[in-house]
């Protein structure tokens, strides 16, 4: 195996990004795993932006993803409790039932 | 190793499956970040992630009990979709990756971390704190924002339980407590013999 450059993280990055993008495709009826793909596609460009920040010296990029972490866990915590409560409600999380806005 | 955790994702389309799968996503992802010399934020994704986001998930999973076989209808049918597009989008990825526009970032890599004594945690907290500390302040709004909205979306009174109201606690008075009441005084030696 060669040297192990930027190039190779980006990649992996982006092959992580377009497995939670065809998730997302694949998986149109459940919505915690639509969660799911989300918070993996942000695990996809944190690592876009530890990569840069580790080949460019900087620490501009380490911050970023601080608080693309914290947002993120805000996120998270919000989405699965408008889950909770809509489940409450509604019985189902199906997001094909989910019509009622007609949007 | 790189693609380790990318196949253990995609192996997973099953509902408490996939969060476990998940949790192993992270950790792998974690493990890269330490060799990218991102220690800090390599606990921090365990901490956060692993520790507290994957075990909501999981509450919620097994709180909700759900018919998986009515979510997955229809899985089949999406596939085709769902791996044309991600294919359509590595492709693409690899070719504006090859063109080489980052190749001369890889001689760059990051020198200062090779000094002995050289510690990422503090780097980190010393841009953290100084540079960036507005963002890190409406970082900490945002979390508070989060906790209060998490939970007064979930809160349920229940019926039959009770209460205490501490808006009305603060504005009694003492008028709706006590009541002074005048009365006679009693006349001397015919209470007690």
């Amino acid at each position: 195996m060669t040297e192990i450059g930027l190039n190779h993280f980006l990649f992996l990055a982006a092959v992580l990004f377009c497995i939670s993008v065809a998730g997302i495709f694949i998986n149109r009826k459940n919505l915690i795993v639509l969660l799911m793909c989300i918070e993996l596609m942000l695990l996809a460009v944190n690592l876009n932006f530890i990569a840069f920040s580790y080949y460019s010296a900087t620490l501009s990029g380490q911050v970023f993803v601080f608080f693309i972490l914290t947002v993120a866990a805000a996120e998270a915590a919000i989405g699965l409790a408008i889950l909770v409560t809509l489940y409450r409600n509604r019985r189902t999380i199906n997001v094909s039932d989910l019509d009622e806005m007609k949007g | 190793m790189l693609l380790m955790s990318a196949l253990m994702v995609v192996s997973a389309r099953n509902t408490i499956h996939s969060a476990l799968f998940l949790v192993l996503a992270f950790f792998t992802c974690a493990a890269l970040w330490i060799l990218l010399r991102a220690e800090f934020l390599a606990i921090a994704l365990v901490l956060v992630y692993v520790g507290a986001v994957m075990v909501l998930f999981l509450f919620v999973v097994m709180m909700l009990n759900l018919n998986t076989d009515l979510l997955r209808e229809g899985f089949i049918r999406h596939l085709p979709l769902g791996i044309l597009i991600a294919i359509a989008i590595v492709a693409e990825m690899f070719l504006a990756l090859n063109s080489g526009g980052f190749r001369m970032l890889d001689q760059a890599a990051l020198k200062a971390v090779d000094v002995p004594g050289y510690s990422n945690t503090r780097a980190l907290g010393s841009v953290l704190y100084t540079k960036y500390l507005y963002a890190f302040e409406i970082a900490a709004v945002i979390l508070l924002l989060a906790m209060v909205s998490a939970i007064t979306l979930t809160m349920r009174r229940l019926k039959g339980t009770r209460h205490q109201n501490p808006a009305k606690q603060v504005k009694v008075m003492r008028a709706d407590r006590l009541r002074i009441v005048k009365m006679q005084a009693e006349p001397k030696g015919d209470s007690n013999d």
